[in-house]
């Protein structure tokens, strides 16, 4: 463990004098040696996934297989594998400079990505189970554009929550020389989710019910309908496997949720076998969707998420939380939001709406806040969005055919996260006013917005 | 290569009082009384260097909505014949040829959809444009689904122009906004290559003088 980290100054080409460093600069320092590991198994499982794909033909061809064969197979496919895994932990090295993380990785495709400290728009450490087991951890880094998360996997535990700590501490704008030693900013707890609260929560969403009505429905039908077992096991498999996300794997991912307020962001920690843990640092938050199912709406429970940009997509905030709390850690993750006035300020739509849009026009909202861009959809399971000014980078208005014959028009606004909301069925002249004005506010919310480096 | 169109260079703005029932007239009023938006940070002293005289929403008389060139509809209409000529002959012949000519009537289908492209093409032409104001660039499109785009400069993170070999054939260039979402959807067709390049160094020089990040 912690075999190559020295906790000591910048390296990297900025300091080419450091002491005994003449190698390392440009090298940086491995992942955890029990990364290959991880890598050996991969062409095992890939062979194992084969034979459960194509049972019959691997049989057959199993029949013919003796001991020498399977002995030699095995003596030439293990240590590819390892070999192969050996080198690629070899080759990858990483390294902080002042500015940037480096990661140089790849065997035959050398890839080399310089990650600007300050465009990190959020950082993971994950750790799996097994890698919980054996005492490392993920590291993953949102930064925008990219297509996908670049992670360092695997580190050793501390070192992966040292390494966090001193990135953040860099792209917070702290000395670069105290930035190694700044370690970990403290924390104050916002909430932590009951497992109780949790699971009567998960009993009360529709869609792991529903997953579990088709489990029954379906196979039973294809049982009935073609009196073949195998057909309906073969239905019965991927809906198993959604059912189990929709319901237990939802519950063991979000047990013991956590989120707490740093000067570094905010952190969200949870997972009952996975252990995950997110920081999102300030300013990052493009946009923030609540939503409310149909049965907790009694309790006044919500689920927040937010839209960070670069490609982790939306981060889950809470899973459940009732709304007074929700607004709470809100304003901590966003200051200057008021949930309860941008619930206020969201005005319905004309009654008009009611010929294109059947039903759910009444679920349809918008309004703004002199701090977001607020719209409300949905009837049975409710959902509120909200946009930070500073955040819009675009607007459009838009109109169907139908829509201008009842003088309505939609209003999208695009934010960073490579989303846009939406705000439909409005009145076609408030459209239009609405686009002009949020594109002004747009313009000018962007100069009360906090610096990228958040600490200078 | 240049061949210009009919249109002057910056290409005049379209026919507006054209006898068509769809042309967009309602052009966006940035001074509109923006309804029940309080507008708060708008109205805070917020008259930064950037800005300059030109603050706040620009007056409706500034705001200039120009046309895209007609050889952009001289070349959609151009493909459409070719494609529907093609179409024809190759509906018609298999037909004609084994059955009498008699049987080769469907293929004139073809050219009634042409007829029908010809007239659409000359309306979504026509609802093209775009208006460079002081904080932001509009782009408005569309005849049955319209949109009005609201780019603000700051925002932009890359202006591109391209332009194809069919698009030099006509002498144009195409002009594309990205910002850091990518569901903004803000690109100008038809435009004359130098109008395109004069565009996009204006648009860059703005963009930088009111960047803003994500």
């Amino acid at each position: 463990m912690s075999t190559d980290r020295e906790p000591e100054g910048p390296d990297g080409p900025d300091r080419p004098d450091g002491p005994e460093r003449d190698a390392a600069p440009q090298e940086g320092r491995r992942l955890h040696p029990i990364t290959p590991w991880r890598r050996a198994w991969a062409p095992i499982a890939a062979l194992v996934v084969f034979s459960v794909q194509d049972y019959q033909r691997t049989r057959a061809w199993a029949e013919e297989l003796t001991l020498g064969w399977l002995a030699l197979a095995f003596a030439v496919v293990v240590p590819l594998a390892a070999g192969y895994g050996f080198v690629s932990w070899w080759v990858t090295h990483y390294a902080v400079t002042d500015t940037e993380l480096r990661i140089r990785t790849g065997v035959l495709f050398r890839r080399v990505a310089h990650i600007r400290l300050d465009r990190i728009q959020a950082v993971d450490v994950s750790r799996p189970l097994l890698a919980r087991v054996a005492g490392v951890a993920k590291l993953k880094l949102d930064v925008v554009g990219t297509n996908e998360k670049d992670e360092l996997a695997f580190l050793g535990e501390a070192d992966a929550v040292a390494l966090r700590a001193e990135l953040l501490a860099r792209a917070a704008g702290i000395a670069p020389d105290a930035a190694p030693e700044a370690g970990e900013a403290p924390e104050r707890v916002l909430l932590r989710v009951p497992p109780g609260m949790l699971t009567v929560a998960l009993l009360l969403m529709g869609s792991g019910w529903g997953f579990l009505a088709a489990l029954v429905v379906v196979p039973g039908f294809l049982w009935w309908a073609s009196g073949s077992p195998a057909a309906a096991l073969a239905a019965a498999v991927p809906m198993v496997g959604g059912a189990w996300m929709a319901t237990v794997g939802r519950y063991l991912s979000e047990y013991d949720w956590k989120v707490a307020e740093s000067p570094d962001g905010v952190r969200v920690d949870h997972g009952l076998l996975n252990r995950e843990h997110a920081t999102v640092p300030p300013g990052r938050v493009q946009a923030v969707r609540i939503s409310e199912p149909l049965l907790w709406r009694r309790r006044g429970w919500v689920r927040v998420e937010l839209a960070v940009a670069g490609n982790g997509g939306d981060t889950l905030l809470l899973p459940v939380a009732e709304r007074a709390v929700a607004a709470r850690v809100l304003a901590t993750v966003l200051p200057g939001v008021d949930v309860a006035a941008a619930v206020a300020a969201a005005r319905p739509v004309a009654r008009r709406a009611r010929f294109a849009v059947p039903v759910w026009w009444h679920g349809y909202a918008h309004g703004v806040t002199d701090a977001v861009f607020v719209t409300r959809h949905g009837r049975l399971r409710r959902v509120l969005e909200l946009v930070p000014h500073a955040k819009v980078q675009s607007v459009r208005r838009t109109q169907g055919p139908w829509e201008r014959r009842l003088g309505l028009a939609d209003v999208h606004v695009d934010h960073g996260a490579n989303g846009s909301v939406v705000a439909r069925l409005r009145d076609a002249e408030e459209a239009e006013a609405v686009v002009v004005a949020q594109a002004e506010r747009s313009r000018t919310g962007r100069r009360t917005a906090r610096p990228e480096r958040w600490l200078t | 290569m240049q061949e210009q169109a009919q249109h002057g260079p910056t290409g005049e703005p379209p026919e507006q009082g054209a006898p068509v029932p769809d042309a967009p007239e309602d052009v966006p009023r940035p001074t509109a009384t923006g309804g029940a938006a309080p507008d708060a940070p708008a109205s805070r002293p917020t008259a930064g260097p950037a800005d300059g005289p030109t603050n706040g929403p620009s007056e409706p008389g500034e705001q200039e909505w120009r046309g895209v060139e007609r050889a952009l509809l001289s070349m959609r209409r151009t493909v459409l014949l070719t494609v529907m000529g093609v179409l024809t002959l190759a509906t018609a012949l298999p037909l004609a040829l084994p059955l009498g000519p008699v049987w080769a009537l469907p293929a004139l289908l073809w050219p009634a959809v042409a007829a029908w492209g010809w007239y659409a093409l000359g309306r979504n032409w026509r609802s093209w444009r775009y208006a460079e104001r002081a904080d932001d660039l509009l782009i408005s499109r569309g005849v049955l689904w319209r949109e009005t785009t609201v780019v603000p400069y700051g925002r932009m993170q890359l202006v591109e122009v391209t332009s194809g070999p069919l698009e030099r054939r006509y002498g144009l260039a195409r002009l594309q906004l990205h910002t850091a979402a990518a569901t903004t959807d803000a690109a100008v067709p038809g435009l004359v290559p130098a109008e395109a390049e004069r565009l996009r160094d204006r648009l860059t020089e703005l963009g930088e003088a009111r960047s803003a990040g994500l």
